[in-house]
Formats: structure tokens, C-alpha cells, sequence
């Protein structure tokens, strides 16, 4: 292990340490936890230039009732009618487009897969112009489904590159076993690969979440509007709404922030596994 | 009947060669729809005068080259964003001994650990809309946290985003605060996965500290350090939510990057000139595609060694 294990050194630097945890935390948080403040406080802090003492009242039922008196939670809908069907789709897709490339011998396999690698990194705006148009000439501008269809196709690249490493890992002669019994291929696919791809699945699936729930950029370019926009785009209308209301303005970001942030601490070990590519094991 | 009984052995007699591509066929269609096609139509868009109104056929200009060359040759602006890309690039780097040094400083087995990686980890889960609202608050000149630590150290106030000469290092500022919790847990789940001997015949020999650290755990590491520098370049070059919500490419344009300046041109305020925007895409696809190749040939020799 590395560095040194702490009970391994002197009693002082042991309880140095211990001290020294909260502290780093506490500053590395400090931007976030100024704003978590800023949103229990009440309106009348900000006027008198209390920022930083003690709020003169807890205002937390009141602001966040704000919040939700608005159209955050239509944002918030949206936002999940994006985000749920979007992960379901680039997963279904995945699994399949990884079970092709991780099984299979055949000419120009590399290729494709090195092209879903290449196309998950292009810069978005080669990709803006023409996926604008394409998705006004098919009417689904301002629509979830425009903004959905779009981000599975996308997110393919990704969940593939993830899906084709984890299945190549697997043991091949599980697939061998089951072609001598004679069993046909798209049920060595559904019977014997998916059920063991299930932890990629939940780490995908959770990490999906959280990319299509941050994402701004498709949003605005896709979207405009209450009926469709998902809670990044929205809250800068929210903001607008409630210019210089900075406790308003504060609780909404929490609110907007909230839901990924509840996936990843559920779904932690997943999560992670995601977030490494599976390359770092 | 005859004909079924011979399509069928057809079919079985190439199962293995055909279920790969019924397989790949949904998700390649999909991407070549919305990711290769329009790839070579932003190529062929910016060799055109176009507002985006009607189609490019009827409605664009064909001026060859002229949006390259007013772009290279006359746009200052085109100029800013591109430095400021630079400036990105090198800066964002700075996320991956960060992230390494914070992940050596919580590698420990004490009580609670596991919840503070969980909160160190924290800024890469909120969006960077949330990130960009928050650090704009922190640096706000009149009351925001930022003053507020450098006036208690003896400084004046500082208008980080409101300065020509600052706001792009304020904005790199922000995006390096998830980027290092990113950079972060790459670097966790590589200590874990350490070779326990290597490390103890190294302490044996009395390696320790930074040496240890260089000679002995990096070369181990090197896998995350890779995925580290990988999401790292093309998440600087991507680099668009945080200055949208902070500057908005202000003040004067000075913090705008590619990505940015392609969005304002194309789809803003600032017009629709579509033929001028694609053109931006093109130079800064042609940029990442020198990093994303370079990862590609990574791959590509690992691949070998694994198969051959």
C-alpha cells in the first residue's frame, strides 16, 4: 500500500491526520457549502450584507417552497422523460453493439469499434448544425423526444467502447460450451451473456444518468421552452425569473443538483467501476 | 418448402458471420445518422454562405475556402478563442497531479474514509451549470467568498469575471474543481489495485517518499494516467457549460473558445451564419482529432499486445 499506511506512523502524525481530513474537506466543499447556506437564509440577509455570519433565520421550508412553486419541477420532469428513456435506449443498444464487437471474429470489427471511440470524442459543435437541421426536417425540434433520440445515438459510442471490453473479458468458453450444445446465437446472447453483463449494465446505466442529466450544450441547442427543457436549461430561465434573488437562485441549484447526486451515493461502487472505462480494475 | 429447408441451412451454415452485423445494425444506424453523417455535412456546410434558413442547397452560397481564410487570416476573435483553447489545454492539465496528490492524501484506511472519498468526489456529480452558478457567486466581487479570503489576507478585491486579462483563468479555475475529483478516483481505484509485493521489496530496499513515489507507483499507475490525461484534453477542449453560465465569452470576448465562439456565431444573438460556424467546428474537430488519433494508436498497440 501506498503511501504508508497511517497506523503504521507516529501517534502525532495519526491524530494530525485525523484533524486534517475535515479541514481539507471543509475547504474543498466551500464553494458548494456557501451556496447550501445562501439557501436557508432569508431574503433580508442579503439586503443588510449579511453574506457570511449567521442567518438571522432558517428559511429553508420558505425558499425551497419557492423553488417548487415554479416551474422547476415541470424542468425536473423533463428532465428525468429525458434522461430515463435515453439510458435505456443507449444500453439496449450497447449491449448489443458490445456483444457483436467482444465476440465476434470478422473483418473491420476493430474499425467499427475504433470509429464508436472516435465519434464519442468529437467536439459536439462538428455535430451541432447538421443534427439541429436533421431534427427540425423530422419535427422533433423542441421536443424530448428530438433531444432522446439524439443522445442515444451519441452516448452509443461510449456504452459501446464499455459494454465491447467488459464482454471481451469474460470467459470465452462459456460462448464455445454453448455452440457445441448447439444453442443459436441470439440465445447464447440472451441466455448466457446478458445475465453476466449485469453489473456493466448498472454501471452504465448510472453513469448515463448522471452525463444525460448535466447535459446544457444539446439542450439549448435542441430545445427551448418549458415543455421540453430539462433543469440545466431551465434554470438559467429560473435565474432570470429570480435575477439577484441569490437565496431563490441558490436553493434551485441544489434542487437541479440533486437527483445524480442521490444516484451516485446509492449506486456508488457502480459508478465508479463506470467512470474508469473498466480499464483501471 | 424446398426453398425454406435451403434458407434455412443458409442462414446456419453463416450464423457465426451474419449475427455480428444483425447485432450492430440498430446502433450503427443511429450513429451514422447522428454522428458520422453529420460529421461530413459540417465539412461540406462550411464551404458555404448560409443562414440556416431553407435548405443548404437552395439558400447557401458556395465560397470555397473564403470562411477558412477570413477565419485564419482576419478574425481576431477567431484568434482569442484559439489561444484561450490553448490556454485550456495546458491548464486543465494541472487536474491530473491534483487529482493524483488527493488521492495519495485519502488513501488510508482510517474510520470514514469511504464517506470522504464519496464527498471529495462530489463536484464531478453536480452539473458544470451548477459548478459555473456556484464559482460565479464565489468570485462575485462584492460579496462572494473569493473577496472575502483574499481581504482577509490583505488584498484588494478582486473582479475576477468582470477582467479582460483574468476571466478565462477564473472560468479554468472552476472546471479544474471537477476535473480533479475526476482525476481523483482514477488515481483510487489505481492505488488499490497496486501490486502489494513490488511496493514492499521497494521499501525494503529503502525507497520511500517522492523516489518511491516516481519509480515505483507511478510506472504502476500509468493505465489511470492515461484515461487521466484522455478525459482530461477533451473535456478542456469541450469546454463550453461553465463559460456560457459565467461569462457568457465576456468581458470583450476575451474568455470565448472554439466551442463557444462556434455556438455564438451559429446560434445566437450574434446571427446565423451557419457556413462561418461550421468552418469553426472543422478547425477545432481537426485539433481533437490529432489527440483522439493519438489515443486510438494507444489502443490499437494495446489491443495487439492483448490478442497477438
Amino acid at each position: 500500500m501506498f503511501p504508508k499506511p497511517i497506523e503504521k506512523s507516529s501517534r502525532t502524525w495519526q491524530l494530525g491526520y485525523q484533524a486534517l481530513l475535515p479541514t481539507v474537506m471543509l475547504l474543498w466543499l466551500a464553494p458548494l457549502l456557501a451556496v447550501a447556506l445562501f439557501s436557508i437564509r432569508p431574503d433580508s440577509d442579503f439586503l443588510v450584507g449579511n453574506y457570511w455570519g449567521w442567518p438571522s433565520s432558517f428559511e429553508m421550508t420558505k425558499n425551497y417552497g419557492m423553488v417548487f412553486g415554479s416551474a422547476m419541477p415541470r424542468y425536473i420532469m423533463n428532465s428525468f422523460l429525458i434522461t430515463i428513456p435515453t439510458v435505456i435506449g443507449a444500453v439496449a443498444l450497447s449491449c448489443m453493439t458490445g456483444f457483436a464487437l467482444g465476440v465476434y471474429k470478422f473483418r473491420g470489427n476493430l474499425l467499427i469499434f475504433f470509429m464508436f471511440i472516435a465519434g464519442n470524442f468529437v467536439p459536439f459543435q462538428i455535430l451541432m448544425v447538421p443534427v439541429r437541421d436533421l431534427t427540425l426536417d423530422i419535427g422533433l425540434y423542441n421536443t424530448k423526444t428530438g433531444l432522446v433520440l439524439f443522445h442515444i445515438a451519441f452516448q452509443t459510442g461510449f456504452c459501446t467502447l464499455f459494454m465491447r471490453n467488459f464482454i471481451k473479458a469474460l470467459p470465452h468458453e462459456l460462448i464455445e460450451a454453448a455452440r457445441v450444445e448447439g444453442i443459436a446465437e441470439w440465445r447464447i446472447f440472451w441466455f448466457v451473456v446478458l445475465p453476466l453483463m449485469k453489473p456493466a449494465i448498472a454501471a452504465l446505466s448510472v453513469l448515463i444518468f448522471t452525463f444525460i442529466w448535466n447535459d446544457y450544450f444539446w439542450a439549448i441547442v435542441l430545445t427551448q421552452g418549458e415543455n421540453a427543457q430539462p433543469v440545466t436549461a431551465g434554470i438559467t430561465s429560473f435565474n432570470a425569473q429570480f435575477r439577484a434573488m441569490y437565496h431563490l437562485m441558490s436553493a434551485g441549484s441544489i434542487v437541479a443538483a440533486l437527483p445524480p447526486v442521490l444516484m451516485f451515493f446509492l449506486m456508488q461502487k457502480h459508478f465508479i467501476a463506470g467512470l474508469t472505462l473498466g480499464a483501471v480494475k | 418448402m424446398n426453398t425454406t429447408l435451403v434458407k434455412q441451412n443458409w442462414y446456419k451454415r453463416n450464423e457465426i458471420a451474419i449475427t455480428p452485423w444483425l447485432f450492430l445494425v440498430p446502433g450503427l444506424i443511429m450513429f451514422a445518422i447522428y454522428v458520422v453523417f453529420p460529421i461530413f455535412q459540417s465539412f461540406r456546410i462550411s464551404l458555404f454562405k448560409w443562414d440556416g434558413l431553407g435548405s443548404l442547397a437552395t439558400h447557401g452560397e458556395y465560397i470555397g475556402m473564403a470562411n477558412y481564410e477570413k477565419l485564419l487570416t482576419r478574425d481576431r476573435s477567431f484568434n482569442i478563442s484559439l489561444w484561450n483553447n490553448l490556454k485550456w489545454l495546458v491548464f486543465y492539465l494541472a487536474s491530473i497531479p491534483a487529482g493524483l496528490f488527493i488521492a495519495l492524501f485519502l488513501n488510508q484506511t482510517v474510520r470514514g474514509i469511504r464517506l470522504y472519498k464519496s464527498l471529495f468526489f462530489f463536484p464531478f456529480v453536480i452539473s458544470q451549470i451548477v459548478v459555473g452558478l456556484v464559482f460565479t457567486w464565489f468570485y462575485d466581487p462584492q460579496y462572494g467568498l473569493f473577496n472575502g479570503i483574499i481581504g482577509f489576507v490583505g488584498f484588494k478585491p478582486l473582479n475576477v469575471l468582470g477582467d479582460p486579462t483574468l476571466s478565462t483563468y477564473g472560468v479554468i479555475a472552476a472546471g479544474l474543481w471537477p476535473q480533479t475529483a475526476y482525476c481523483m478516483i482514477l488515481y483510487l481505484t489505481g492505488l488499490n489495485s497496486l501490486d502489494p509485493e513490488q511496493t514492499e521489496a521497494a521499501r525494503l530496499d529503502g525507497a520511500k517518499g517522492i523516489r518511491m513515489l516516481w519509480h515505483v507507483i507511478l510506472p504502476q499507475l500509468r493505465p489511470a494516467t492515461f484515461i487521466a490525461f484522455v478525459v482530461t484534453v477533451i473535456g478542456s477542449l469541450r469546454s463550453f457549460d461553465l463559460i456560457s453560465i459565467m461569462t457568457n465569452g465576456g468581458p470583450f470576448g476575451s474568455s470565448r473558445v472554439l466551442s463557444f465562439y462556434m455556438f455564438e456565431k451559429s446560434l445566437s444573438e450574434y446571427g446565423f451564419k451557419m457556413g462561418y460556424g461550421a468552418a469553426i467546428a472543422v478547425i477545432l474537430f481537426l485539433i481533437m482529432m490529432v489527440f483522439i488519433g493519438y489515443f486510438l494508436w494507444r489502443m490499437y498497440q494495446d489491443e495487439k499486445a492483448t490478442n497477438g
